[in-house]
């Protein structure tokens, strides 16, 4: 696992108490809204989420920047890549 | 027989126009909206439609609707959902000591998973005064939830006031609309809440079918887990001819509300009027003036609710003493000893919800055949001294 700190980003996309598969739904959505190169954090507390965001974004062809971990929740970092 | 239906607390009757608009989905329109076929995407399409006509009725956006079972699967999901989610921030709850059984005991269930809960006194009419809210609010209190208005009492309460205490303290406000919509107008952005629980029930959808209003990015704690519905908000899926049902009466409402207010208040006045010029020793429970405009609630001396609603319905008159699920467990009702009514007097409960379904010869007819049973009543009320009715005529056997 890739961890980062201080990651600035360009969206936020609060996911806490939101579940399987929401955690890679909406991200989607919301990245096909956000310009190519721009960051989007996603705020979760679900444990998954750690496994399945890296891999669906190289499905997806997005980048996985890294982790942050903050009060019992995880930031999780993407860029747009196209 | 005659007959006079005066209980739309407890349930409307389906609207003509929403029966109709609801037959397809029972049978040709049957796809789940899930799928991502054409014909599962039609459904998708609808229930979105029918979440924008919900929203529009309260002035929010689709997407801050989640459809529900009922209004009390809105209330166990705006009260336990704020609390599960938001726990870290603290663990105290406040809600009003007359609220319906489903936010009172939500909040009981988050005190057994170690919350505090604080049960709000009322006054005399049933009203929440800003001051109390505004001393019982601690540095741990997450959420406070406070009814639109009461379904026993008719009392309106100042929500726009309350909630915005909560909202400068940074305190997410529910409220329960359930025995308000359809009723008066309702507006989020006016009643400045974050959440509002509706029930279709109320407005003349099938029962069945309701729907928690929440602000944008609200976090909310799914009570059921499973798939994408809802937005993963509210498993399970969906009840699609509810929802075209709930949808089509909450468009039909939105133009009809404010034009049905005067007529179903004049009736109400009517009734109320005609009430306390007949019967002696009765009480009219809530606030006089700041309530439902078709609800009159009153408690006979010396009567129980129980068999004075029996007795109208013998004469094709159906009333309710008290909620309509309270009253099956024949015990006072919490709602009339928080606002100070009498063990006894309590017992004579009889609560009348008007509509625009109601005629003015309903009235008269409820004004016919309710003084005599009073009368019969009394007069075999062991309390009531042996009271004998001035005429036989007024007998109601």
């Amino acid at each position: 696992m890739r961890f980062v700190e201080n990651q600035e980003a360009d969206e936020m996309l609060d996911l806490v108490c939101r579940m399987c598969p929401m955690h890679l739904l909406e991200p989607g959505d919301k990245l096909k809204c956000m310009k190519k190169g721009q960051i989007l954090e996603v705020l979760t507390d679900y444990d998954q989420a750690l496994e399945d965001i890296p891999e669906w974004c190289k499905k997806c062809d997005h980048e996985f920047i890294g982790v942050e971990e903050e009060d019992d929740c995880y930031k999780i970092y993407i860029k747009k890549k196209k | 027989m005659k007959s006079a239906y005066l209980d739309h607390a407890s349930a409307t009757p389906v609207r003509k126009k929403v029966f109709e608009a609801m037959l397809p989905y029972f049978s040709d329109q049957f796809a789940n909206p899930s799928n991502v076929y054409d014909i599962g995407s039609k459904m998708r399409q609808v229930v979105e439609e029918q979440r924008g006509k919900v929203a529009e009725l309260i002035g929010a956006k689709a997407g801050e609707i989640i459809f529900t079972s009922s209004g009390a699967e809105a209330n166990n999901l705006a009260v336990k959902g704020v609390g599960l989610a938001h726990q870290k921030k603290g663990k105290h709850v406040i809600v009003s000591s007359i609220e319906h059984h489903s936010v009172l005991n939500s909040a009981r269930f988050l005190e057994r998973l170690d919350f505090e809960a604080t049960f709000l006194p009322v006054d005399q009419h049933g009203t929440i005064d800003p001051e109390r809210l505004v001393k019982a609010i601690r540095p741990e209190t997450i959420l406070v939830s406070i009814m639109h208005a009461n379904n026993e009492i008719g009392t309106i309460e100042p929500i726009t006031e309350l909630a915005a205490i909560c909202k400068e303290k940074g305190i997410i406000f529910h409220t329960d609309a359930v025995a308000s919509i359809g009723n008066i107008n309702v507006d989020v952005n006016a009643l400045k809440v974050d959440l509002l629980s509706l029930s279709g029930a109320s407005l003349g959808a099938p029962k069945g079918i309701g729907a928690l209003y929440f602000r944008k990015n609200l976090r909310l704690m799914p009570l059921i887990h499973g798939g994408i519905q809802e937005n993963g908000r509210r498993a399970g899926t969906e009840n699609v001819p509810g929802i075209v049902g709930f949808g089509k009466a909450a468009e039909l409402a939105k133009n009809e509300v404010s034009k049905m207010e005067p007529y179903v208040r004049k009736l109400r006045d009517r009734l109320v009027e005609g009430v306390f010029k007949q019967i002696e020793k009765v009480t009219y429970t809530g606030h006089p003036k700041k309530r439902l405009p078709g609800h009159a609630s009153f408690c006979f001396e010396a009567i129980e609710g129980e068999s004075l609603i029996f007795m109208l319905a013998q004469n094709g008159i159906y009333s309710n003493t008290g909620s309509a699920c309270a009253s099956k467990a024949l015990k006072t009702s919490p709602v009339l000893g928080a606002i100070g009514i009498r063990a006894d007097l309590a017992q004579g409960s009889t609560v009348f919800t008007i509509n625009d379904n109601n005629t003015e010869e309903d009235i008269d007819y409820v004004l016919e055949k309710l003084p005599p049973i009073v009368d019969r009543l009394r007069f075999i009320s062991p309390i009531w001294g042996k009271k004998v009715p001035e005429t036989e005529e007024g007998v109601c056997t």
